[in-house]
C-alpha cells in the first residue's frame, strides 16, 4: 500500500518534470517559428508576396496521374479533371508560408516543427504518467483539463501537418496559446494529484470529458483559422482596391503569407462542422451522466447552460453558412462568439459561477 | 480530422443558375432566400367601393398579411435570428441564482440585493428557464421548425420519386469535368455509365444522349431527422417536467422506506402527476459505507459510498437486495433511488420524569460541516415530568463524530473515531399541537424554558460518550447515549419521457452527421459521336457545394468508364475539350 503510494507521487513528481520540460521545448519552437516569420518577411517573395495576387492563369488540376485497373497488367493514365471555383469567389492563391520562400526560414519553420513534435512528447509523458499517478483519466480538476487539452490540440495539429495539409502556419499562434495554457496550469490552475470524490466516478468522466476536450482542441483550431481569415480577407478586399487604404507594410508581409481568405476559411468551416456533432454528442453523454448521477439529464446547472449556449452558437454558425446574407465576414463573427462561449463555459463558469460541476479543483 | 465532405460554400449550387439551368435546382431543400426586403402594405390591390368591397379588401390584407408573417418565421433567417436570441437568453439564468436550482442561494440573493431584486423579479430573472419571455422565444423556433421541416419534407419526397435532372446543354460550364474520346460506339458507352454509376449506388437516367445521376439524398434525410428529433427531444422533456415525481428520504440503518405520499420527506410533482400514478414498492436500508483519503492534501475528502438496500417491486414482490452508490441508483418500478447524502445518527433511550422510556432510538441529525458534525434536536411531545404531569421536552445540541481532545466540539474528521454527544434540554410547550406541521430538525424554543446546571443561573449542558448517561435537573428524566448509527438520504424520482428524449438525442446526432459528412451531388455522363466516327466522352460534376472530394469521385468514375470506353489515341487538335479553353471559359 504503502509502496503503491511512493510510486504514485514519484509518477506524479515525474508528470510535472515532463510539463515543464515540454515547455521549455515549446518555448524553444516558439523562438523558432518568430525566426521563421523574420526570415520569411527579408525574402524576395515575402516582400512582394503583396504582388502576386492576380488570378492565377493555370486551372487547378487533378495531377494523380497513375492508375491501375482491374486484375491486368494495363496501366491507364487517370483522367485529368478541370475545375472551376465558385462564381464571384476571388481566386487568390494560397500565400508562401510563413518562410515566404527564404531558405533560412524555411530551416528555422522545421526546426519549429521537429521541437513542437519534442514539446509535445514530453507533454503527451506528462500527461500519461499523471495519468498513472491518479490511476485514472488525467481529467479531473482544471490542472489536468488544461494539460490534457493542450496536448489534444497540438497533436491533432501535428496529425493535420501529417496529413500534409496546409497548417503550419498555424504553429506560431499554436504554440504561444499553448504556452500560455501550460503557465495557466501550472501556477493559477495547480492541483496535487489525488483520487477524485464519488460523483466522478464512473466511466462517463472517461467518455463525457475526453470529447469535450477533443471537441475543444479542434475547434480551438478552427477558432485561430477564423481569426486570421478575418484579418486576410480584409487584406484581400483592400488589395482589389489598389487605390484604397492598404494595411502597412508589417502587417501585408504577415497576412500576404498565409493561405488565402477562401483557404482559410474553409478550413475553419470543415473543422468546425466536423466538431458539431462531436460536441452534440459531449452533451448527450453529459445528460445521461447527470441522469445517473444526480437523478436529472438536464437541470440548467451553469456549466450545462454554456454548453448549450455554444451548441446553439455553432448551430447559428452552421445556419448563417446555409443563409446567403450571411455567409463570410458575419459567419465567422459568429464562429467567434461561439468558440468564445466554449471558453467561457470552461474558464468563467468553473472559477467565477458555483454549480453541480465545481468539484473542478481550482 | 478535418475530411468532412461538406464545404465551405453551404448552399445553393456553385455555378450560376442561370447557364446550369434545371441541373442545379432542387439540390437541397433549404428554403430560397428571398431578397431580404420585406413587401409590407397593401396585398388587395384596389379597394372597391361600399362594404363589401371593404371585407374583400381587408381579408385579402389579412391573409396577405398572415402569409407575410408565416413566410417570415419560417425563413432561414429568422431561425437564426431565434437561434441567436435562444443563445442569448440563456445566459441571465447561469449568472442569476435559480429558484428552480437553488431555493437558499436565491432568497440570499434577494436577502442581499433590495433594489435589484423587484426588477429581476419582474422580469422574472429568478427563474429565467420557465419564464414567459424565454418560452416565447422557444416556442416561436419550434414553430418555425415545424413551419419549415414540413414543406421540406414533401418537396424531399417530391425529390426522391422524381429523376435527377437532365444534362445541361454545355457540360464544360460545370465546377467539374473531364472528357475522352473512344472507339466504342455512343450506346455503348451510355449503358456502360449507366452500370457504372448505378454500381456506386447512384440513382440513374438516361435521356437525350446522356445519363444523369445523383447521390446523396442520405444528407437530405439526414438533415430533416436532425430537425425533427429536436422537436421530439422538446416534447420528451416538456412530458418529463409535466409527469415527474421527485422526492427524498432520510432513512437510518434498520430503516425503511414504502413508496406512498405520506412516506417522503419532501416530495414535488409535475402538473399532471397524481397519488394514483404512484407505483408500489419498498426498500430497507440494511447498512450504510462511507471511506475517506487517509492521507495527503485531500485528506478527508470521501472516496467512496455504498448503501445495501434490501427492496421489493410490487405489493407482493421478492426481497431483493442490491448496493446504491453515487453514479449507480436503484432502478425500480419506473422510479429511480439516488444516493443523495449521508450522516450519523445517535442512539439513545430517553426516560421521563416518570421513569418511562419516552424514546428509543436513532436520533437522525443534520450535518454542519463536511467533517460531520451535527446538530442535533430530539423533541418529545409525550412527557411527563416528576408529578405525572405533561411537559414537553426538547434535547438539542451537537454530535461529533471524530472529537480531538483539546479541540473544540467540531469534528475533525467524517469518520467515527472519538463519537461525542453534547446537549442541552429545554421544557414547556413545543408548539406542535397548532397543528402546523414542525421541520423536525429544528427546535423553536421560543415557549419553552432551558435547564439551568447546578448554580441556577448557566444553561444546562453536558458532554457525552457512547455508554453515558446524562440526567436533568430537578428529576426531569434521563437520557442514555447508546451507540451511534449511520444514515442516508435518497433522492426518489419517477420521470417518464427519458427513452423519448434519449432516442431524440441519438436520432438528431445520427442526423446531423449524415447532415454534415455527406455531400449530395450529381454526375452527367454524355456520348457523343463525332464526325471521325469517333465517340466523345464528357462527364461533369456538379455538387451542392464546391468540393476538392468532388472532382476526386468524377476522376474514379472516368477511370471505371474507361474499362468499357477506353480513350482512343489523341487526334493532332481537339478543339472543344482544350482545357486551356475550358479555363478561359471559366474566368472570362
Ligand atoms: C431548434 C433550432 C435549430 C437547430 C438547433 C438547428 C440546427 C441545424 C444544424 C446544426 C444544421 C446544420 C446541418 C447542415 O448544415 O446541413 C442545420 C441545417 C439546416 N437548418 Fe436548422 N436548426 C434549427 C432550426 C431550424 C429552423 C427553424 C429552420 C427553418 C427555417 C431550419 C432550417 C435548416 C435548413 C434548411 C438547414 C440545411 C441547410 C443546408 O442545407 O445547408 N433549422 N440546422
Amino acid at each position: 500500500m504503502n509502496l503503491a503510494v511512493a510510486a504514485n507521487e514519484n509518477l506524479a513528481h515525474t508528470s510535472n518534470v515532463l510539463i515543464y520540460s515540454a515547455m521549455a521545448v515549446y518555448t524553444l519552437a516558439f523562438l523558432a517559428h518568430i525566426a521563421e516569420w523574420v526570415f520569411g518577411s527579408r525574402s524576395a517573395v515575402g516582400r512582394t508576396a503583396a504582388a502576386i495576387t492576380a488570378p492565377t492563369a493555370e486551372p487547378q488540376k487533378v495531377t494523380v496521374t497513375v492508375a491501375t485497373k482491374g486484375g491486368g497488367t494495363a496501366v491507364l493514365e487517370r483522367p485529368k479533371v478541370i475545375t472551376r471555383s465558385t462564381v464571384g469567389s476571388r481566386d487568390v492563391p494560397d500565400g508562401p508560408g510563413a518562410a515566404g520562400g527564404s531558405e533560412q526560414g524555411d530551416v528555422y519553420g522545421r526546426i519549429a516543427v521537429g521541437l513542437t513534435v519534442l514539446a509535445f512528447l514530453l507533454h503527451a509523458g506528462g500527461v500519461l504518467s499523471r495519468a498513472l499517478s491518479v490511476e485514472r483519466a488525467p481529467w479531473g480538476n482544471m490542472y489536468e483539463f488544461s494539460t490534457t487539452f493542450g496536448a489534444v490540440a497540438v497533436g491533432t495539429y501535428l496529425v493535420l501537418l501529417t496529413l500534409k495539409k496546409n497548417v503550419r502556419w498555424i504553429g506560431l499562434p499554436l504554440v504561444t496559446t499553448i504556452l500560455l495554457d501550460l503557465g495557466l496550469a501550472v501556477s493559477v490552475l495547480y492541483t496535487e494529484s489525488a483520487q477524485l470524490v464519488p460523483a466522478l466516478h464512473s466511466y462517463w468522466l472517461w467518455i463525457h470529458v475526453s470529447c469535450a476536450i477533443v471537441s475543444g482542441a479542434a475547434l480551438y483550431l478552427g477558432a485561430v483559422s477564423t481569426l486570421l481569415y478575418l484579418f486576410r480577407d480584409s487584406y484581400e478586399t483592400r488589395l482589389e482596391n489598389p487605390e484604397g487604404k492598404q494595411y502597412n507594410a508589417f502587417v501585408s508581409s504577415i497576412l500576404a503569407r498565409t493561405p488565402s481568405a477562401a483557404s482559410l476559411d474553409k478550413f475553419a468551416y470543415r473543422i468546425n462542422a466536423t466538431v458539431f456533432p462531436l460536441w452534440t454528442f459531449t452533451i448527450i453523454a453529459g445528460a445521461i451522466w447527470a441522469e445517473a448521477a444526480w437523478g436529472r439529464y438536464w437541470g440548467w446547472d451553469p456549466k450545462e447552460v454554456w454548453s448549450f449556449i455554444t451548441w446553439v452558437a455553432y448551430a447559428c454558425y452552421l445556419h448563417a453558412r446555409a443563409t446567403a446574407g450571411w455567409k463570410g465576414r458575419k459567419a465567422a463573427y459568429l464562429a467567434l462568439v461561439a468558440f468564445g462561449c466554449y471558453v467561457f463555459n470552461y474558464y468563467g463558469i468553473n472559477i467565477f459561477v458555483n454549480g453541480k460541476h465545481s468539484y473542478a479543483g481550482v | 480530422m478535418a475530411t468532412t465532405d461538406t464545404d465551405a460554400t453551404g448552399a445553393g449550387p456553385t455555378a450560376d443558375e442561370g447557364e446550369l439551368g434545371e441541373a442545379g435546382s432542387q439540390l437541397s431543400t433549404a428554403p430560397a432566400e428571398e431578397a431580404g426586403q420585406a413587401v409590407p402594405g397593401s396585398f388587395g390591390g384596389v379597394r372597391r367601393p361600399g362594404a363589401l368591397g371593404a371585407a374583400q379588401w381587408l381579408g385579402r390584407e389579412v391573409i396577405g398579411w398572415a402569409r407575410w408573417f408565416w413566410r417570415q418565421l419560417t425563413s432561414m433567417r429568422v431561425a437564426l435570428l431565434l437561434l441567436f436570441l435562444l443563445s442569448l437568453a440563456a445566459i441571465p439564468g447561469s449568472l442569476i441564482p435559480q429558484e428552480s436550482i437553488d431555493q437558499l442561494k436565491t432568497d440570499d440573493f434577494k436577502a442581499r440585493h433590495t433594489t435589484l431584486t423587484p426588477i429581476y423579479e419582474k422580469l422574472q430573472l429568478f427563474q429565467v428557464y420557465s419564464s414567459v419571455w424565454f418560452s416565447a422565444i422557444y416556442l416561436l423556433l419550434f414553430i418555425s421548425l415545424i413551419g419549415c421541416i414540413v414543406p421540406r419534407t414533401w418537396q424531399f419526397i417530391g425529390q426522391l420519386r422524381g429523376r435527377p435532372p437532365g444534362a445541361p446543354r454545355r457540360l464544360t460550364r460545370l465546377p467539374a469535368y473531364t472528357s475522352w474520346r473512344t472507339e466504342a460506339a455512343p450506346d455503348e458507352v451510355l449503358t456502360a455509365a449507366g452500370r457504372v454509376l448505378k454500381r456506386r449506388r447512384f440513382r440513374t437516367h438516361a435521356t437525350g444522349g446522356a445519363v444523369a445521376a445523383e447521390k446523396g439524398y442520405l444528407r437530405e434525410a439526414g438533415n430533416l431527422v436532425f430537425h425533427v428529433s429536436l422537436i421530439v427531444l422538446l416534447v420528451s422533456f416538456a412530458v418529463g417536467q409535466l409527469w415527474k415525481s421527485d422526492g427524498s428520504k432520510l432513512i437510518v440503518e434498520g430503516g425503511g422506506f414504502a413508496n406512498n405520499l405520506a412516506q417522503y420527506d419532501t416530495v414535488q410533482s409535475g402538473p399532471m402527476f397524481g397519488p394514483e400514478d404512484m407505483a408500489p414498492f419498498d426498500f430497507t436500508l440494511d447498512e450504510f459505507t462511507a471511506t475517506y483519503e487517509r492521507s495527503g492534501p485531500n485528506k478527508g475528502t470521501p472516496r467512496t459510498f455504498r448503501a445495501d438496500v434490501t427492496y421489493h417491486d410490487g405489493v407482493d414482490g421478492p426481497a431483493r437486495k442490491a448496493v446504491i452508490k453515487v453514479n449507480e441508483p436503484l432502478e425500480v418500478s419506473g422510479y429511480k433511488v439516488f444516493l443523495l447524502q449521508h450522516g450519523y445518527a445517535p442512539v439513545v433511550t430517553v426516560r421521563d420524569g416518570k421513569g418511562e422510556v419516552a424514546y428509543k432510538g436513532p436520533v437522525a441529525s443534520l450535518p454542519l460541516d463536511g467533517n460531520l458534525t451535527e446538530n442535533v434536536v430530539l423533541k418529545l411531545g409525550d412527557y411527563l415530568d416528576k408529578n405525572g404531569k405533561k411537559d414537553q421536552t426538547a434535547y438539542s445540541g451537537i454530535f461529533s463524530p471524530t472529537v480531538v481532545p483539546g479541540r473544540a466540539m467540531f469534528s475533525q474528521s467524517p469518520e467515527l473515531n472519538n463519537p461525542m454527544l453534547f446537549l442541552t434540554a429545554y421544557h414547556g410547550d413545543l408548539g406542535i399541537d397548532s397543528g402546523i406541521p414542525q421541520n423536525v430538525y429544528q427546535l423553536d424554543a421560543s415557549k419553552m424554558k432551558q435547564y439551568k446546571a447546578k448554580d441556577g443561573k448557566s444553561p444546562f449542558k453536558k458532554l457525552l460518550v457512547p455508554g453515558q448517561t446524562l440526567t436533568l435537573p430537578d428529576g426531569g428524566g434521563t437520557l442514555k447515549f447508546e451507540g451511534v448509527k449511520e444514515w442516508a438520504s435518497f433522492q426518489i424520482v419517477h420521470k417518464p419521457g427519458i427513452s423519448g428524449a434519449l432516442f431524440g438525442a441519438i436520432a438528431a446526432l445520427l442526423g446531423v452527421a449524415a447532415s454534415l459528412f455527406i455531400q449530395r451531388r450529381r454526375v452527367w455522363v454524355r456520348a457523343q459521336a463525332q464526325p471521325d466516327g469517333t465517340t466523345l466522352v464528357e462527364m461533369a460534376g456538379l455538387g451542392r457545394s464546391e468540393s476538392a472530394k468532388l472532382p476526386e469521385e468524377l476522376a474514379d468514375l472516368a477511370v471505371s468508364l474507361q474499362a468499357d470506353a477506353p480513350p482512343a489515341p489523341e487526334p493532332e487538335t481537339e478543339p472543344e475539350t482544350d482545357p486551356a479553353e475550358a479555363a478561359e471559359g471559366a474566368r472570362p
